[in-house]
């Protein structure tokens, strides 16, 4: 079976470190990751619970597929409440640190109550223990990882920290492991650092932590799945040259690219900060921000971005430690640093995310919340005095020291690791603030792409792409083209993107296999993984269980119907310019639908046929 | 009739090395020249047209040799690219 069976219970109050046996019935019934490990979380913690409490639970948890030879395997979530939603939180990270998890014999580790001094968590195989780490407290993700690597005298190890932002409990704190790699939404990093636990350090040396179901058919359903994914010419040539950062000249082009808080759909300086841009030589010394492309554990997609900065630029001239290479801008950061602030310095986005990256949050809700800032800013319901400085729309410079004082809780940089919801509510603006249930949008705009705003304001964990990803069928015509805004069709395309999302999220692949893939790619490597019946049919009612359990969980926790909304910007300001100009969203003709082919009531919940066919 | 040939990413080859910057050139067209004709005459590999859109607006593969440019407008191309 390609689950180890073992799960590490950490009690940071008492200090235990236990093991106990994978639930079994429940991994056939949720596969692992992120549907096993919610319902673990939600058998085991009150949906009321204050996130920040020490009765909240955190788990760290691999998918069947994690640490094998099968392209992508090697991810792993963070389930927890989320401080920034109040909803179920659920963070995805590549690189190296999953697979290493499971080397070591680890499914799933839970992390219960809270420690009375800040600890972390070394694994050793089958060993594991909670150490002192007083003298990490304060620091850096990347000097974290540094000092455990030394300390332990062991380059192979692989850390998750939070970082300075985490300690703060900045509401959108993220865990990184491997430096830039992150489970980076919904403050999953907060609730760590509310509970002392600066980080998660792991080496496992295990041949025989799982077994496979059948090897044999395994090693041939991975290799035709790797076929697929080199020959396709999304995951084989555009994702490594550009990145997922090629987006940005399309979204703009579309008109689909929030622009200033929202207030515009298009960006007059898409092009400088875009995936082709960091390709281009910089005129200041002739090199270009791309140093080369990155991969995670097993994968042979290599998206990544490693990016230099130019040394001259103002933000780092004294700063050697960011003049080396390091993790660069996806598309979703180029975007929130870059376009949702009018941003236009390739540079500076670049120093920021890798403050993200250091400092461990989320360059989405905190470019997001920048925005929303300078909106206030403009309106003169913020002025320089409580900032600190200058915050017009554009600032390079507002956007650097804003970077660095959240990353270091300071100044105006605290009220910015609030989030937007609650910047916006506390200067009397609520309806500034662009995130669905608390969690800041990504990078498309839900007027310019109907399926996506009926993602945004249906995803369990707050404003999300990553939970259904229309823009393949509204942008890129996977698996077939739908108009931007039309309506018809889409509440149950997005229901079938959502579900197999699920299954994806749950297998330790990565989501992005699904530009290639089909779930007729992915059935044969789960069936020859893992013990069981794993028909597609079977797979799809896995990730529809997962969904629902997720959305009970948020109604219990005190969420509705109500909250499956967008800001009145979305649905009442028409988008200005570009194709979709005149277009608001469409969520109130979509979203009955929506709730009638998920089987839930019109209040949206689910009705007693539908918890009882999926045995929710 | 004048319009703007956009080409991005792995296309950008297919446009004069100065224009590669900004992504863009400005062609002098027949009037009725088509989307295909331009794809055509241009040398861009159709295999590689994976997206294609004039004014932001998505043209099918079956449609291409159908839809006429006209004056001023932007005809905008990508291979094969996906994002998250």
């Amino acid at each position: 079976m390609a689950w180890t069976k073992n799960v590490l219970r950490v009690n940071l109050e008492t200090g235990s470190c236990t093991t106990e046996p994978l639930n079994l019935a429940w991994a056939q019934d949720y596969l692992g990751q992120r549907g096993l490990a919610t319902k673990y979380l939600v058998s085991e913690i009150d949906p009321k619970v204050d996130p920040f409490s020490p009765k909240n639970k955190l788990i760290f948890v691999t998918g069947p597929l994690t640490g094998t030879m099968a392209a992508t395997g090697g991810r792993y979530s963070v389930v927890t409440k989320g401080p920034l939603t109040g909803a179920i939180a659920c963070s995805n990270s590549g690189g190296y640190f999953g697979a290493e998890l499971k080397f070591a014999g680890w499914d799933m580790v839970i992390f219960e109550g809270a420690s009375p001094k800040p600890v972390y968590l070394l694994i050793q195989d089958g060993k594991a223990e909670l150490v002192d780490a007083a003298h990490l407290w304060g620091k850096t993700v990347w000097e974290t990882e540094e000092m455990l690597k030394r300390f332990h005298q062991d380059p192979q190890i692989r850390v998750a920290a939070i970082g300075r932002a985490g300690e703060n409990r900045v509401l959108y704190a993220g865990i990184v492991n491997d430096l830039h790699r992150a489970a980076g939404r919904s403050g999953v990093g907060a609730v760590m650092g509310s509970k002392n636990l600066k980080a998660v350090a792991v080496r496992g040396t295990r041949t025989d932590a799982y077994t496979m179901a059948d090897p044999e058919a395994f090693m041939r359903a991975t290799e035709a799945g790797k076929q697929v994914l080199a020959a396709n010419g999304v995951t084989g040539q555009g994702l490594p040259t550009y990145g997922t950062q090629v987006l940005m000249n399309v979204i703009n082009e579309l008109g689909a690219l929030p622009t200033r808080n929202h207030r515009d759909i298009q960006f007059e300086g898409a092009q400088a900060i875009s995936g082709e841009a960091m390709h281009t030589k910089r005129p200041t010394d002739g090199k270009a921000n791309l140093v080369t492309n990155g991969a995670c554990f097993g994968c042979t997609i290599a998206c990544g971005r490693i990016s230099r900065m130019d040394p001259s630029h103002f933000s780092i001239q004294d700063k050697p430690q960011y003049q080396g290479a390091s993790g660069g801008v996806e598309y979703e950061a180029a975007w929130a640093l870059g376009a949702a602030n009018g941003v236009s310095d390739l540079e500076t986005l670049t120093y920021a995310n890798f403050l993200c990256n250091e400092d461990g949050f989320d360059p989405i809700s905190f470019g997001a919340t920048v925005g929303a800032a300078m909106e206030l800013y403009e309106l003169g319901l913020l002025t320089k005095e409580q900032v600190g400085f200058e915050l017009p729309f554009g600032s390079t410079e507002a956007m650097v020291k804003l970077a660095e004082l959240t990353a270091r809780g300071e100044g105006f940089g605290k009220e910015i690791g609030l989030g937007s919801k609650r910047l916006c509510a506390k200067y009397g603006r609520p309806e500034l603030s662009m995130t669905v249930k608390g969690q800041e949008f990504p990078a498309y705009d839900g007027r310019g792409l109907q399926g996506m705003g009926l993602a945004y304001a249906t995803s369990n964990r707050g404003a999300c792409h990553l939970r259904g990803y229309m823009v393949s069928p509204e942008v890129l015509g996977i698996p077939v083209k739908m108009e931007p805004q039309a309506t018809e069709g889409k509440p149950a395309m997005l229901k079938a993107f959502q579900d197999l999302t699920a299954v994806v999220d749950s297998s330790g692949l990565c989501l992005f296999t699904t530009f290639a893939w089909g779930l007729s790619d992915i059935q044969p490597q789960i069936q020859a993984a893992c013990e069981g019946d794993w028909s597609e049919e079977r797979l799809l009612l896995v990730g529809e269980r997962i969904w629902n359990l997720e959305r009970e969980f948020n109604l219990a926790a005190g969420l509705t119907g109500k909250d499956d909304t967008l800001p009145p910007r979305l649905l009442k300001e028409p988008a200005k310019t570009g194709p979709q100009k005149g277009a608001v969203s469409k969520l109130p003709q979509m979203l009955p639908e929506y709730y009638r082919v998920r089987g839930w009531t019109p209040e949206g919940v689910p009705t007693a046929e539908t918890r009882t066919r999926l045995g929710v | 009739m004048r319009i703007t040939l956009k080409l991005f990413a792995s296309l950008a080859t297919h446009l004069p090395v100065e224009a590669r910057v900004q992504h863009r050139v400005e062609l002098e067209l027949e009037p009725g020249t088509t989307v295909q004709e331009v794809i055509r005459r241009q040398g861009i590999p159709e295999a590689q047209c994976a997206m294609v859109l004039v004014d932001g607006v998505w043209v099918g593969p079956t449609e291409r040799s159908g839809r006429v440019l006209v004056e001023g407008e932007a005809l905008a191309i990508w291979p094969p690219v996906a994002g998250g």
